[in-house]
């Protein structure tokens, strides 16, 4: 049984050592060399040089090397790769959903997570997918990585072997909130994975509305809690009076169904006072008009 | 040799000798010399700028959370830093300046084959990078794609600096494959028809083919020029013939062929065919073995020589060892274990910059310390010009250096804001790249202070042609056709 975080810790870090080891020998070596000739031969000393023949042997030799040592390293790499790509029968599986710019994880039962949590000791593999543009789906410390692509069926699998939090990122560019789009993977003992699977809510016992802001993602921009990310909080939203830019005039408006429904569908229209056009895009044919009746309730209980 | 192919009291090339004067006279030149020298001027221009974009994202990373802009700032500052440096410097750089300049002397002609073409080439680099500059403030604000353009992402920014994208990029590389994808990004846009983005049945990993089969071979047409200029430094300054002039030639047709097949090393997580990735990691570290075969000529050519380390000569040397540790660093992207830690993350940055910037870009100031002598007919100051040196290359590794040990610990790239595990690292960053901002403004001033001495016609004890000419050359090259040497680099 091997010690890292995850069951392929220990195989790719034996091929960076490997391939750390090789490098800094010929790295430091070729430098001392040349430090060594600038002294040894410099012109005060060595006012002639002297003119050497190209040596077939020695050219064969330093053509022969490097070829069986990348030959070498190509196969070690290969086959650390390898246990990668074939996913245990028994794997546990989750749905990874990559969205701008948050991630969520579907569990049997409908049940879904804005944390991974996960059981020690227990093959798991992810599904990907992403329902905009490409992202990246990253845990360093069990050193897995995979793009998550719309329309394809990317997956990849591991082991986790230590119990604890691990960061999760996004590593292929997906926009304003590329960096931020990150969260953690818990790893529990069975007993407490269980009880945590329990006490998550199934997505359908959520608010209808909340649902639907979660499914497009607008909690990416706009959060719940007050807090300010791309966008203004939905929070106190609902019956404030805003400023906004209107054919380029300024004026202000209640905030009502009427406007929530623009802003849903020309959010350039009346664009609230300090933001550029185009930041938040229409969701004309994506949220319909019963979803942004539904949206619209929920934003009047957040108060 | 050939000393006095001409006559002495001819004008230099510097000197207005035709119905033009000044400003205008240098707008209309089809002489090879000037044109280099517009495009050296203009390629400072745009390192400056380059330069500068980059030094706020350092600035803006020196702590998590935002200093002083925000993410879409950012993003569009980075794809504007990528755009810049690579298509309008590092692509196009070592070949227009120092291949304009010196080639057409090394093979004894006066001028290029078509000196009316050359200087109509430099006015459409001039409009590319104009209209680039101007894309950027039409539409909705500035492309933030980064230079890959990844769709379907890309496909969702405005359509003007695409469209005026497409044509910049098409004039100034002619490139077919690039050319034909941009275009089906803007079909793509205009008439829907669906190439890369799923929603309409396209397939987006095929946008990351044609872009990495394009811009993969594009690494080696920026690092084979480079490789040139230190086969013409290292024999001249150890007074040495190149050693394995057969090995070196032949390696770099092997880099150029093998280098049109390993574009898929950037894609290994893209959930390509688990077939198709263990050739492309084979053929990545096969491409790596003609390029050791060089370093190993050249260091070879320094044994036994008579070594004058001077400047020129000193880049050379950084060179190799910032190349050697760029093509390490690669092979780890080869092994196909470790390439799925270390992609998309800082160690990508920190390895291609050790390429590009350590590889290429200390090659172009090897060059300019080679060369300016001969372009500008004085010398410069060693003694600054070392020290100058000395901060390129520290602020350099200080600056990049880090960055690979963040990469390894998952730091992805292009991020505007980090967790605080990371800030040190960061910040040691930050402080390279000021050393290095020091290093090229003290560079700038030696060699534009104008005090220097009066050059030679060959203060290097080069063996190459372009020094039996006076420094600066006359218009006219070559008065009397040359004597050409029976065996270039001959020392004997
Ligand atoms: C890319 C980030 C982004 C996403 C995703 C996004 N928005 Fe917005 N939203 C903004 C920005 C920026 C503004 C302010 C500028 C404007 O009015 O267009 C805004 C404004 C609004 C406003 C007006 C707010 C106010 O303060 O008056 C509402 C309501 C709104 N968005 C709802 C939504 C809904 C519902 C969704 C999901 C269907 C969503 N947004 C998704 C960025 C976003
Ligand atoms: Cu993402
Ligand atoms: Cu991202």
């Amino acid at each position: 049984m091997n010690t890292g975080a995850s069951n392929f810790v220990e195989g790719v870090d034996w091929v960076f050592k490997l391939l750390f080891g090789i490098s800094a020998f010929f790295l430091i070596v070729i430098t001392a060399m040349m430090i060594f000739f600038v002294i040894r031969y410099n012109r005060k000393r060595h006012p002639k040089a002297v003119q050497i023949k190209d040596n077939m042997a020695l050219e064969i030799t330093w053509i022969t090397i490097p070829v069986i040592i990348v030959l070498f390293l190509f196969y070690y790499g290969f086959s650390a790769f390898q246990p990668m790509i074939w996913v245990p029968k028994d794997a546990m599986k989750v749905k990874v959903i990559g969205k701008m710019w948050q991630w969520s994880f579907e569990y049997p039962g409908n049940k879904v997570a804005d944390t991974l949590v996960l059981p020690l000791n227990r093959p798991v593999k992810l599904d990907l997918v992403s329902v905009d543009v490409i992202h990246g789906f990253s845990i360093p410390a069990f050193r897995v990585k995979e793009d998550v692509v719309p329309g394809k069926n990317n997956y990849m699998w591991f082991t986790p072997q230590q119990t604890g939090n691990f960061e999760i990122f996004c590593t292929a560019y997906c926009g304003v909130r590329h960096s931020y789009m990150g969260t953690k993977v818990r790893v529990v003992t069975p007993r407490q994975y269980d009880q945590w699977l329990a006490s998550v809510k199934v997505a359908s016992e959520e608010p209808g509305g909340l649902q639907v802001l979660k499914k497009n993602a607008c909690t990416g921009c706009h959060s719940l809690d007050g807090s300010k990310l791309v966008s203004a909080s939905f929070k106190g939203l609902y019956g404030k009076t805003e400023t906004v830019v209107t054919n380029g005039t300024e004026r202000k408006v209640k905030v009502d169904d009427e406007y929530i429904t623009t802003s849903i569908y020309e959010p350039d229209k009346d664009l609230v006072s300090g933001y550029s056009k185009g930041i938040m895009k229409s969701y004309k044919g994506i949220v319909k008009e019963d979803e942004a009746k539904m949206i619209i309730e929920y934003l009047k209980t957040l108060k | 040799m050939s000393e006095n192919t001409h006559l002495h009291e001819e004008p230099s090339y510097l000197v207005d000798t035709g119905k033009r004067k000044g400003i205008l006279a240098w707008l209309t030149t089809i002489d090879h010399k000037r044109i280099a020298l517009l495009y050296l001027w203009s390629i400072m221009v745009f390192f400056i700028v380059g330069g500068i974009l980059g030094e706020t994202m350092r600035t803006e990373l020196y702590k998590p959370g935002q200093q002083f802009y925000g993410p879409q700032t950012y993003n569009a500052i980075f794809t504007l830093h990528g755009l810049i440096m690579i298509f309008l410097i590092v692509i196009p750089g070592l070949t227009v300046v120092f291949g304009n300049f010196v080639m057409p002397i090394m093979i004894g002609a006066n001028d290029v084959a078509f000196p009316r073409l050359n200087l109509f080439t430099w006015y459409l680099y001039i409009l590319g990078a104009a209209i680039v500059v101007v894309s950027q403030f039409t539409g909705d604000g500035p492309p933030d794609t980064g230079w890959t353009f990844y769709a379907p992402y890309s496909t969702q920014t405005p359509l003007l600096p695409w469209a005026i994208y497409a044509t910049a990029w098409i004039q100034i590389l002619a490139t077919p494959v690039i050319g034909i994808t941009l275009l089906m990004i803007i079909a793509e846009r205009t008439f829907h028809i669906g190439f890369f983005d799923p929603a309409l049945g396209g397939d987006p990993v095929l946008y990351q083919h044609l872009f990495w089969i394009y811009s993969h071979p594009a690494v080696y047409i920026m690092i084979l020029p480079a490789m040139g200029v230190i086969t013409e430094i290292i024999p001249t300054f150890c007074q040495k013939q190149i050693y394995g002039y057969k090995a070196i030639a032949i390696s770099s047709l092997a880099i150029a062929g093998v280098g049109y097949f390993v574009w898929g090393h950037h894609m290994f997580t893209s959930g390509m065919s688990k077939e198709a990735i263990w050739l492309f990691s084979i053929l990545t570290f096969l491409v790596a073995v003609p390029s050791a075969i060089k370093v190993f000529n050249w260091v070879a050519t320094m044994y036994k020589g008579s070594i004058d380390l001077k400047p020129p000569l000193l880049y050379a040397i950084a060179f190799i060892f910032l190349f050697m540790i760029g093509g390490f660093t690669g092979l780890v992207q080869g092994a196909l274990a470790t390439d799925i830690q270390v992609h998309d993350t800082a160690f990508i940055v920190a390895h291609f910059h050790y390429i590009i910037f350590g590889g290429v870009g200390f090659a172009f100031l090897g060059a300019i310390h080679y060369w300016y002598p001969k372009m500008f007919g004085r010398m410069y100051s060693n003694r600054i010009a070392n020290i100058a040196w000395g901060f390129l290359f520290a602020g350099f590794n200080l600056l990049y250096f880090p960055q690979f040990i963040i990469g390894l610990e998952g730091m992805p790239r292009r991020y505007f804001d980090y967790l605080p595990q990371f800030t040190t690292a960061q910040q040691i960053s930050t402080w390279g790249g000021y050393i290095l901002a020091i290093g090229m403004i003290i560079m700038i001033v030696n060699l534009f202070r104008k005090k220097g001495e009066k050059a030679t016609a060959n203060p290097w004890g080069g063996k190459t042609l372009e020094w039996t000419l006076p420094s600066p050359p006359p218009m006219e090259n070559f008065t009397t056709p040359p004597v050409v040497p029976e065996k270039p680099y001959n020392y004997d």
